[in-house]
């Protein structure tokens, strides 16, 4: 466990210290699990070392998932990205880029790190890799993003859980994108203060998002929302950056997710029960589906 | 809860419930047997009858059963493996009752006639709990050195094994008897914080009314 228990803790403690939130967290965490820092370092080390992995395959592959119902997205956003087709520019288009091709690797049965979820697991990637690009970054400094991203979202999932079915997407993508924001306003040089807020942001936008997967796979709308994540990052990254604060604090933002969560019918928390996947096309693409697996030997 | 189960598993998509929790319970399954397996009869409940083809939930526990790991590439093609391997694997739908939604009942066979069934959920981040183990209610998650000794319901066989434990310095973190009856076969689960070595392992297997001791390292 983290023993703070609200990134204002998290905040207050790295800004007294004159320190990151990234080595506040990582101090924490290894007296938590009894191990020197240089060897949670190392695991670190590796967690990115997977998620290159897998931007790299989600890049260099089209990955399908087993429905067929999601892949080939980040091969067409490549080629458009390559013929200077795309409006974003080379950060949001870069994001969205990297977003999809991790997400589609998920899909497709490849390997990932579950960032909070699999689900979600495009957004992190996708912020820390474009924006490392960005700003030249060295490894360390995204390694120490990435204790960021993992302090930010323990706190996260002690007030309000990071799971669809507990709580929405707002729990998945949502945490994910607020993560990500956070991690990556300390590595281009922001205050802790400014990474609470650009998680508060993160979140806030995204509040009440529905956990409705189509025949109850991971992947439409799973892969898009990747993509809408990692922009939604980039949004409160840039406006953290720029001074903005949220008014709400971001505990009290966390905390709202949580009820909100609450407060979602059992239908829009991940059964397939609602929203997207019972719309006219969901409906069919599930029976299909369904079909289709009928007909295979098992 | 620590910050690598927040940036992780590391595991192949595409869902920590689905796939990652699904091979760790073929991979329980795999361990408890004590041998390959080459016949796995295979239940889905709930979440996980409805979605499993899509999900891969079956590669990811045929994966488990062949010894992968939740983060195997190989997961993706594991009944085609399984297949060339001469594992005859049967995926049924079953209703298990008042049960978590994502779980699933396995019954495997060894080469030597062995078998094994066992009972687990997926509860979310890759995490499991094995609910029943050869018809005996357990509750184990596989993250400890877990002791599974089917045992004689004898006065003294818990107190031997416990005592010989602390003898070795060994710390039990958790620990549960289940029996069928008084006076019938029981069944220790015994979970402890430090390593059991298998010389240990030997030494409990000397003790009186122990069917059998399988240490169950954490998957």
């Amino acid at each position: 466990m983290l023993s703070y228990r609200s990134v204002k803790e998290l905040v207050d403690k790295a800004e007294v210290e004159g320190v990151r939130l990234a080595d506040v967290i990582l101090a924490d965490q290894a007296e938590f699990l009894g191990k020197p820092q240089a060897e949670l370092w190392q695991e670190m080390e590796r967690r990115l070392e997977v998620m290159e992995q897998s931007v790299e395959r989600g890049l260099s592959e089209v990955h399908r998932s087993v429905s067929g119902l999601v892949g080939g997205d980040a091969r067409l956003l490549q080629e458009a990205i390559s013929k200077g087709k795309l409006l974003g520019g080379q950060v949001l288009d870069g994001a969205l880029l990297r977003a999809v091709a991790v997400a589609e690797v998920n899909a497709g049965m490849g390997r990932i790190v579950a960032a909070p979820t699999a689900g979600s697991a495009g957004i992190l990637p996708a912020l820390l890799f474009t924006a490392a690009e960005k700003l030249n970054s060295r490894q360390e400094e995204m390694v120490s993003a990435l204790f960021t991203a993992s302090g930010i979202g323990m706190v996260i999932a002690k007030i309000a859980g990071v799971s669809g079915a507990a709580g929405g997407c707002q729990a998945e993508c949502g945490s994910a994108a607020g993560m990500a924001a956070a991690a990556v306003v300390e590595m281009a040089g922001g205050t802790p203060e400014q990474a609470g807020h650009a998680c508060a942001i993160a979140l806030k936008n995204v509040l009440g998002l529905v956990c409705d997967p189509v025949a109850g796979l991971v992947e439409v709308p799973c892969v898009k929302r990747n993509a809408g994540g990692a922009a939604n990052a980039l949004v409160a990254i840039d406006l953290a950056l720029a001074g903005v604060k949220s008014v709400i604090p971001v505990d009290e933002v966390i905390e709202a997710m949580y009820q909100i969560g609450q407060s979602l019918p059992a239908t829009l928390k991940e059964t397939a029960q609602g929203g997207l996947a019972v719309t006219a096309t969901g409906r069919r693409l599930a029976r299909e589906l369904a079909g289709q697996y009928r007909e295979r030997p098992s | 809860m620590n910050i690598f189960d927040i940036l992780g598993p590391v595991m192949i998509g595409p869902s920590s419930s689905h796939t990652a929790g699904a091979c760790r319970i073929g991979l329980i399954a795999r361990i408890m047997l004590g041998e390959p397996v080459v016949k796995a009869d295979i239940y889905l409940h709930g979440s996980f009858a409805e979605t499993y083809r899509g999900h891969g939930t079956d590669r990811a526990i045929v994966g488990g059963l062949m010894g992968f790991s939740p983060w195997d590439e190989r997961i993706r093609q594991a009944l085609e493996i399984a297949g060339r391997e001469g594992l005859e694997v049967n995926i049924h739908k079953a209703n298990l009752g008042d049960v978590h939604p994502n779980t699933a009942k396995i019954n495997v066979i060894g080469p030597t006639g062995k078998t094994l069934s066992l009972v687990a959920s997926s509860i979310g981040g890759g995490n499991i709990k094995v609910i029943n183990l050869a018809g005996f209610d357990v509750d184990f998650n596989g993250q400890f050195h877990t002791l599974v000794i089917p045992h004689l319901d004898r006065p003294g066989a818990v107190g031997a094994v416990t005592k010989l434990l602390a003898d070795k310095g060994i710390n039990i973190a958790q620990m549960r008897v289940a029996r069928e009856h008084r006076g019938s076969q029981a069944m220790m689960i015994i979970e402890t914080d430090e390593a059991v070595d298998q010389a240990v392992v030997v030494e409990l297997k000397t003790i009186p009314n122990l069917v059998s001791v399988t240490l169950v390292e954490p998957v």
